[in-house]
Formats: structure tokens, sequence, C-alpha cells
């Protein structure tokens, strides 16, 4: 069943619609268990649009299995989608800081508290991101620290490689997942891929971990994968940020995921004008590189790549 | 006057980004006012432009008083600015949600970090700044009413409107709220416009920062005598009309304007055939404090706010 959660008339003879689909066990059944997949709140982030397509295809291949509510929300930013723009069209807003919304409020903030009161009071909630168009990130889920007693557990079953638990920050207070959370529904923000591409390999190791944190909510009664044992990280010193020291191309040495030993060289920032190397980025730390720059141009300050320390996966 | 360039990056075919400051006076560091941070705040550079301007003449008359530094930066990016984009041109963030910034951080947080060094030891703090929406608003200033600013320092400019804003999660990525944190009172700039230049407003600000600094004993200035008492509002007080239509956005009323209860301010007119779709009526008796320009509208648009 798909249905329209909100919607909104434009200008000029549009109606933007926010749809879901749900998929349910035949027959009236009370008290099922409801999941809710959501992605598409950033419009350059497509890596959630092929989970969406491959859970409910999986699920259709064995609707028998289905005990439980699966909500499909492929599209919470349907113009930005449409017109490869991350932030809401016209109002150059991040939709990521706009939650709870406020119904009384402007479009933006309309359609943000009509989301937010569809998805509240799934058993879980999970938010899939793709980074942005400039850094590929390693499958992860990250965790605001408020919330990590409740949602690490969870987080293990999901299949990524690796669960991040960050500060509070103020700023973080209007996401998505940050007011599910604080309402008692439990939200996880997964990051994979990388902006405006479709990794699938990502997509189907996500797919299996869906179905494993269903099949322990009592939403699947099929077999499930065997899910990875996520690397950990709570400490803020886990993570070594490699930033450009001038603006040029990244030219990476090392691939994604890769290991790496203090002083190893991870890429060269070139002047294809000066035809020189300008800087040689090296890994300050034994570790592994779990995002690395995709989008070629960096100014000083750009974000190349983020190794997580070796004592961290060793442990 | 020295001008000096307050923080640089370089760019790769682009000449380097420079944030350049004027400072007058010596001294004590007593007030800073920032200009732009965004690349389509026009009015709010030409404001700093009329500053720059009166400083010079204020210093070749001999009227800062001794022991104070006064510090104008116009733009702090004029990278945007020059390719008319609203946000930072690779990226698209913000450097007014990038305070207090960070050295080793991303792009936007060293440009925040670099200018915020040079800022946060001021006495008070003058940001020009805009809102989100497409609209004008009546001159004002405002504060943060759980910080460090005082309104009593907010009087002393003697605009017509003195506005509280409650803090909003987001505010604390903002100038003027990192301001505070660092013992600077900090009072923001709304003018009239945004993306065009409105001589009128801007006079009406460079006039009330002499007022502001001739009360702090900072400069010489001889105001007209006549003190203005401002209406102390809160942010939440603003009684906004919503749109409950999209379409074309006509007013029928200007900014500043004095309605009465029941007064048309605008239709909302099908953009295919031009029926009116909805009429827009003052709900109480009032003064048109802010008015969306866009010649669109959506629907739940706050379009008007009152006071």
């Amino acid at each position: 069943m798909i249905k329209t959660i909100a919607s909104v008339a434009l200008p000029v003879d549009e109606v933007l619609a926010i749809k879901k689909r749900r998929i349910a066990p035949a027959g009236a059944k009370k008290n099922l268990k409801r999941i809710s997949i959501v992605t598409g709140i950033h419009g350059d982030e497509l890596e959630g649009q092929y989970v969406c397509y491959e859970l409910s295809r999986r699920i259709e291949e064995n609707m028998d299995k289905l005990t439980g509510i699966v909500d499909i929300y492929p599209a919470m930013n349907p113009l930005g989608i449409d017109s490869i723009t991350r932030g809401i069209p016209a109002f150059d807003l991040d939709m990521n800081r706009l939650f709870p919304g406020n119904i009384d409020g402007n479009m933006t903030e309309y359609l943000a508290a009509e989301i937010i009161k569809d998805v509240s009071g799934s058993n879980l909630v999970v938010d899939i991101h793709a980074s942005n168009i400039y850094l590929t990130e390693i499958p992860q889920i990250r965790i605001n620290e408020l919330h990590e007693d409740l949602l690490v557990p969870i987080a293990k079953k999901s299949n990524v490689d690796f669960i991040w638990v960050h500060g509070a920050s103020t700023v973080l207070e209007s996401t998505f997942a940050y007011s599910l959370n604080s309402i008692g529904t439990p939200t996880l923000v997964v990051e994979m891929g990388v902006g405006m591409r479709i990794t699938k390999t990502y997509g189907d190791q996500l797919v299996d971990g869906i179905f494993k944190m269903m099949s322990e909510l009592g939403i699947w009664s099929g077999e499930v994968p065997e899910v990875r044992e996520p690397i950990i990280s709570r400490d803020y010193e886990d993570v070594s940020y490699l930033n450009a020291a001038e603006g040029g191309l990244f030219i990476p040495q090392v691939k994604h995921w890769e290991k790496l030993n203090k002083g190893d060289l991870i890429g060269e920032i070139i002047n294809p004008l000066s035809g020189k190397v300008i800087e040689k980025i090296t890994s300050p730390v034994d570790g592994i590189l779990f995002t690395i720059r995709d989008y070629p141009i960096v100014e000083e300050g750009s974000l190349v790549g983020r190794l997580l320390r070796k004592e961290v996966y060793e442990q | 006057m020295k001008k000096r360039i307050v923080y640089e990056l370089n760019g790769l075919y682009r000449d380097s980004l420079r944030v350049t400051g004027y400072e007058f006076g010596k001294g004590k560091k007593s007030v800073c006012i920032v200009g732009t941070m965004r690349g389509n705040e026009v009015q709010q550079l030409y404001c700093c432009s009329q500053l720059v301007k009166k400083f010079k003449q204020l210093e070749e008359e001999g009227r800062i008083a001794s022991g104070h530094k006064i510090l104008i930066i116009p733009s702090c990016n004029p990278y945007s600015i020059n390719i008319q984009k609203r946000f930072w041109p690779i990226d698209n963030t913000d450097i007014n949600r990038m305070f207090p910034g960070y050295d080793l951080g991303e792009t936007t947080q060293r440009i925040a970090d670099g200018v915020f060094n040079e800022i946060k030891d001021y006495k008070y703090g003058i940001q020009f700044t805009s809102f989100y929406m497409p609209g004008e608003f009546m001159p004002h200033v405002r504060y943060m009413d759980e910080g460090f600013s005082k309104v009593e320092e907010a009087l002393k400019f003697e605009m017509p409107y003195v506005v509280a804003r409650k803090v909003r999660p987001y505010d604390t990525a903002t100038l003027n709220y990192n301001w505070q944190v660092w013992d600077t009172q900090a009072f923001s700039f709304y003018t009239t416009t945004t993306t065009t230049i409105d001589r009128k407003s801007a006079g009406q600000c460079v006039l009330s920062i002499m007022k502001f600094l001739a009360s702090n004993g900072i400069v010489k200035y001889q105001s007209n005598g006549r003190n203005q008492k401002s209406v102390v509002i809160d942010d939440t007080e603003l009684v906004t009309v919503r749109t409950a239509k999209s379409g074309l956005f006509e007013s029928l009323v200007k900014v500043g304007e004095e309605v009465g209860e029941g007064t048309p301010l605008a239709n909302i007119v099908n953009p295919y055939d031009g029926e009116i779709m909805e009429t827009l009526y003052a709900p109480i008796d009032s003064k048109v404090f802010f008015m969306h320009t866009d010649p669109l509208t959506y629907a739940n648009t706050a379009v008007f706010k009152l006071v």
C-alpha cells in the first residue's frame, strides 16, 4: 500500500507529496511490530534508494515470512532528489536541521512535523544517508552518546562495519534521528558510500542487516544471514582527521578501508597548473581508512580522509 | 585608518580569499562590526562600506575617543559574493554556522576560526545579518535573551525596535552566540533589504551605531538631540500571517505601514488564470514588521510578521 503522508501544493500546478509504502502480512492483525526505513532527507544521497528497492524485493519473495510491518519512505525530500539538490530547493535549507518541525510552521517545518508524526512509534527506524558528494564512507552507524545504551546493542545486528558513538552537540538536536530518539522512537543513522552514486555491495550488506534486525524484533520469521561484528569507537581520540593543507586535486594512492602504518602515503595533492605535488598526505597513525575523499578538488581544510586507530579495531 | 588582512586562504585557480579589516583608533578593543557572511548580503556590505566612510571622517576630525579601537570587517566571504552564491562555493556550508571555528577543521571552520580569533576580545560586537527567507524587515536590532548582551545596551542604538530572540539549537554555532560566550555584548542588525541596496535603512543603521558609540563615549557625535525610545519585543510576540495557498504573491501594503484589523495585506493569485485564491487580512491593529518579497509563495509560508 502506498500512502501520502504529507503534501503541499506548489505555486504552479504541482503537488509536493511525501510517500511511504507499507508492507504488512495479509489479514488484520493487531500489535504488530513496525520497522521504518527512511532515506532521501538529503537529495544528493542515493545509496538508500537501492536499499528500499532490494528490501521490498526480498520481502515479496517470501511474504509468508513477514510477521510485522515494514514502512519504506524512499524520498523525504522529493524535490531535492529530483533536482540533484542536497537541501530543500528554493529554501536552501538542510532538511536534517528542521526536525521535529512545526505543524503550524512554514512548508518545510510542516513537512518535517508530519514526517515525525508518521514515523514515531516505530519499534525501530533506520535513517540511511550516503555521506555527501565529497567523501566515501564504509558502511557505518553513527550514534549520539546520549542514546548509546539503547542503540548500540541494536546497531550491532545491522551488519555494518563500524559503529561510531560521537559526542552530543546542540546543533545536532534538530536532526531527524535526534528528534525521534528523544521521544522514545529508536533511530539508527546509517552512513555509507558516497553522494550521487549507488554502491550495490554496500546496499546488499545493509539489507542483510535490516533482515537480521527485523528478525530480532519479530518482524521476520525467515532465514537471516550471519552478520559481521562491527568495530565500535566511543572515544573522540580514536579517529584521526586528514585535512588538506592547501588547495589542489587529491589523487589517492590507497584503497578505501585499507589498513595503514604510520607514515604510509595516502595520497597526493597536485596542482595541474604548476605540474607540482603540493602536499603528500601520509598516515599519522597505524589505522584503517574508513573515510576517503571521492571528489578530487580540495581547498585548504578540505577533509580527505578519516582513520580509525589500530588499537580500536584490534580490540 | 589601518587596512589589513584579517584572514587569508589560498585558492586553487581563484585569487586568494582575503578577509579585510579596517581599524580606527588605538587602545582597547572596543567595538567590532562584521558585515556579510553570505554571498547575497549586498545591503549588509553596503552598510559596512558606509560605516568605513563615516569612521574615516571621524578619525580625520579627531572624534574617536582615545583608548578605543574599532574594527570593521565588511565581508568575511568575498568568494561567495563574487559568484553570487549565498553559501560557501565548494560545499555550500554557511560560515555563520561554524563559530567559534576550528583551525584544524574544514575550510569554513578555518575561516570562522581565523576571523573569530581577531574579533573575539571586543567589548561590543555588531553583526549585519540576513533572514533565511526572502523579505523586507523594519530595521531593528536583535539580541539573544539568555546571553551576555544587555537590553540596556541595545536601547542605546535608538532603533525603532529591539527584538529579544529566544536561543534555538542552531544559534549555538552563530557569531552572535559565540561572541557572548567570550563575553562580548553582541547585537545583530537587520536592515530593510538583503539582495538590493536600500540607502535609507543603511543610513538609519549608520546613525544608530553612531548614537550607540556616542552614548558609550567611544566617538564624539552630535545627534539631533531627540532620544528615540525603542520598543522592546520578544520574537515570539510578533503576529504571523501565513498563506493557506501556493501561488503568485501580490502585496497590498508596505513594510512599516500601519494596518488596522481587517486591512487586506496581500492576495495569492492563481498563476494560470489570475483568479484571487486567497486574500490575507491583518488580524489586529498593527504595523508590518516583515513582509515576504518573492513573487511566488508556498502554502503555510509566514509572509507577514506584524508588531
